[in-house]
């Protein structure tokens, strides 16, 4: 049994109707091989984060293929949580000098999972930093162990990663979202997905009506472009910039623009960020900053649908799973060129890649003026989520990873 | 019916994508990745890319001339690098060799072009293939048209696109077997005939479908 709450079961055969039978038949002849072998995923979050998200849909997939998978979370008190958010921001770049102690708190805690956790499955996958110590615990049986690093390791901070990297080298091979995530490392590194689900709340078809309700929730003019970025109000997703964009597209379309994203009022900078975002609109009645509760994935998913074109003017991104999200709903979608973006966006074919201000509003005023270029992007953009960021698909990468580790042994 | 003494098997492939250790900001450094990375990653780079962007039937051709294009911003090698056409190669080693003289003839006619930065590096990758029956045989062309119909893409371009490279014939598996164990050849030809560049594998599939179709109405 795992040890969280999984997401109520969306059968297997539901995804037939979106992929095609011969995909879904596909994933099982692959699975055949590893039925009831056991494989653990570890993390550090049952809830919230985009990896308990993923987990929570996976597991009752991989149940339906009679996968013996299971999902462990790590346990740590506010010292251990406090250390790994100050490691993963310095592996993000962020400047950090780490007190001897903080590694001490860090392997303390993991020691401590160590004896709790059996860590006994033929195939061990071990998500982020938090755990990636665990992988002292390796039993003699010759068990298979992968890390799966979620965050950009393009420049990490020296410290912090020389520190990890003694305890990475150690498993049989990791996997990042992007080739320029990955480090110089002995072992294999893998190109590993993020992913939506087309059948959850944030991704299925909706009722017109709803989309129609909630835009006059917000006071948007449906009959009027709409230009939309969803994201949290952080400074490393350009919400100003966003707008200075819509302001160059604004001299010649009468267009509107959505910034909607998660409430600031638990996060002191997503605040501080709110109110520069107010400070630039100026109170502009065309520009609606939205701020929605923490989970409102219907809400998300209408204002995407309802989208003329959707941005992510991100300065930093990891994988940036709002732009499969808009493709998926066939979005044409202007983005920068920074983390797993370029591998959503393929430029000029399913979506436009910018990487300035005044690169996004070009690229948004050429969309506003060929919607017949637009309107194919979007087409191209949903088949390159069907082919490569559905929850099927990240299914059969680690149902692949299982059974290569197993034949390189 | 006309029965075949070796029936036709269907496999299915999936695919990791192994980051490799070469990247190249610039042609001079895209050319010395293009002769030093591994046979896997040609093959990642042309072969498969073409699989995992088969939906893109308008000017996408390889992750070389996509980034020749929207990176390097060089239009003219990105026409060239696009026009090598993956069934002409029964080698990885042949299509290494042509790659690499197109950016080599790019670079010694245009030297300052050779040495200026891309937007974006381009990251050498390789594809690590699983293979595995899909559960399918055929002895007739009836058989064969029901496993065709019940293939997932993967299977159909294993056995349409990369079988080229498995059988050193500018064929592939498909109309090998329609020729072979049923003595088709000239819908094995029609076959081979399909343009996998400027179809999807649902269009191509579909063609191959129609053409066994009025094959069984001739019979």
């Amino acid at each position: 049994m795992s040890e969280v709450a999984i997401a109520s079961r969306i059968p297997l055969d539901d995804y037939a109707a979106l992929l095609g039978e011969g995909e879904i038949d596909e994933l099982r002849v692959l699975a055949k091989p590893l039925r009831g072998r056991s494989i653990e995923m570890i993390n550090s979050t049952a809830v919230g984060g985009g990896v308990a998200e993923i987990l929570n849909r996976l597991l009752p997939l991989a149940e339906e293929l009679e996968l013996n998978m299971r999902w462990d979370v790590m346990t740590g008190g506010d010292d251990f949580y406090g250390v790994t958010k100050s490691f993963h921001n310095a592996l993000h770049g962020a400047p950090y000098h780490a007190d001897p102690k903080d590694f001490e708190i860090f392997l303390a805690c993991n020691e401590r999972n160590r004896a709790r956790l059996p860590l006994d499955a033929e195939f061990m996958i071990i998500h982020d930093p938090q755990p990636a110590a665990l992988i002292e615990g390796r039993k003699k049986n010759g068990n298979h162990w992968a890390w799966r690093c979620h965050i950009d390791l393009s420049h990490p901070n020296r410290q912090v990663w020389d520190f990890l990297e003694k305890f990475v080298a150690r498993y049989d091979t990791a996997m990042f979202s992007s080739p320029e995530f990955s480090r110089s490392l002995a072992i294999p590194q893998y190109l590993f997905y993020p992913a939506i689900d087309p059948l959850s709340e944030k991704n299925r078809d909706l009722e017109s009506g709803f989309v129609a309700r909630t835009l006059a929730q917000y006071q948007i003019d449906p009959l009027r472009p709409i230009l939309t970025q969803i994201s949290r109000f952080d400074r490393l997703k350009d919400p100003v910039g966003v707008i200075r964009a819509y302001r160059i597209v604004k001299r010649y379309f009468d267009c509107q623009l959505v910034l909607a994203g998660g409430s600031a009022s638990d996060d002191p900078e997503g605040a501080e960020v709110l109110k520069e975002v107010q400070r630039e609109a100026n109170g502009e009645a065309d520009i609606h900053i939205i701020e929605l509760p923490a989970w409102a994935p219907l809400e998300v998913n209408a204002l995407q649908r309802a989208s003329t074109i959707v941005i992510q003017k991100s300065l930093r991104e990891g994988f940036g799973l709002t732009v499969s999200e808009a493709l998926w709903k066939k979005k044409p979608v202007v983005a920068s060129a920074v983390g797993g973006i370029p591998v959503q966006i393929i430029h000029k074919h399913t979506g436009l890649l910018a990487h300035s201000v005044e690169g996004t509003a070009y690229q948004i005023r050429f969309l506003l003026s060929h919607p017949e270029i637009a309107a194919k992007l979007g087409e191209n953009g949903h088949e390159h989520v069907k082919e490569n960021f559905l929850i099927t698909q990240k299914l059969k990468r680690y149902v692949t990873l299982c059974l290569a580790m197993a034949r390189a042994k | 019916m006309i029965t075949a003494e070796t029936p036709f098997e269907f496999f299915t492939v999936s695919y990791l994508t192994r980051i490799g250790n070469q990247s190249a900001g610039t042609l001079t450094e895209f050319l010395k990745g293009l002769n030093q990375c591994s046979d896997a990653s040609i093959f990642h780079h042309t072969f498969q890319t073409l699989s995992s962007h088969h939906f893109l039937t308008e000017g996408f051709s390889n992750d070389f001339a996509q980034w020749a294009h929207a990176d390097a911003n060089r239009e003219d090698l990105a026409e060239q690098l696009a026009a090598l056409d993956v069934r002409d190669y029964l080698s990885i080693a042949a299509l290494r060799t042509d790659l690499c003289r197109v950016v080599g003839d790019y670079c010694t006619a245009n030297p300052p072009l050779a040495e200026q930065t891309a937007l974006e590096r381009f990251y050498f990758c390789e594809s690590v293939e699983v293979t595995l029956p899909f559960g399918l045989t055929a002895r007739t062309l009836e058989e064969f048209r029901n496993g065709i119909v019940h293939s997932s893409h993967a299977s159909f371009y294993f056995h349409f696109l990369s079988s080229r490279l498995r059988l050193q014939l500018q064929t592939n598996d498909f109309s090998h077997w329609l020729a072979d164990g049923l003595g088709l050849g000239t819908l094995a030809d029609s076959v081979n005939h399909i343009d996998i560049y400027t179809n999807t594998l649902d269009s191509a599939r579909a063609k191959v479908l129609r053409l066994i179709d009025r094959e069984r109405r001739k019979g």
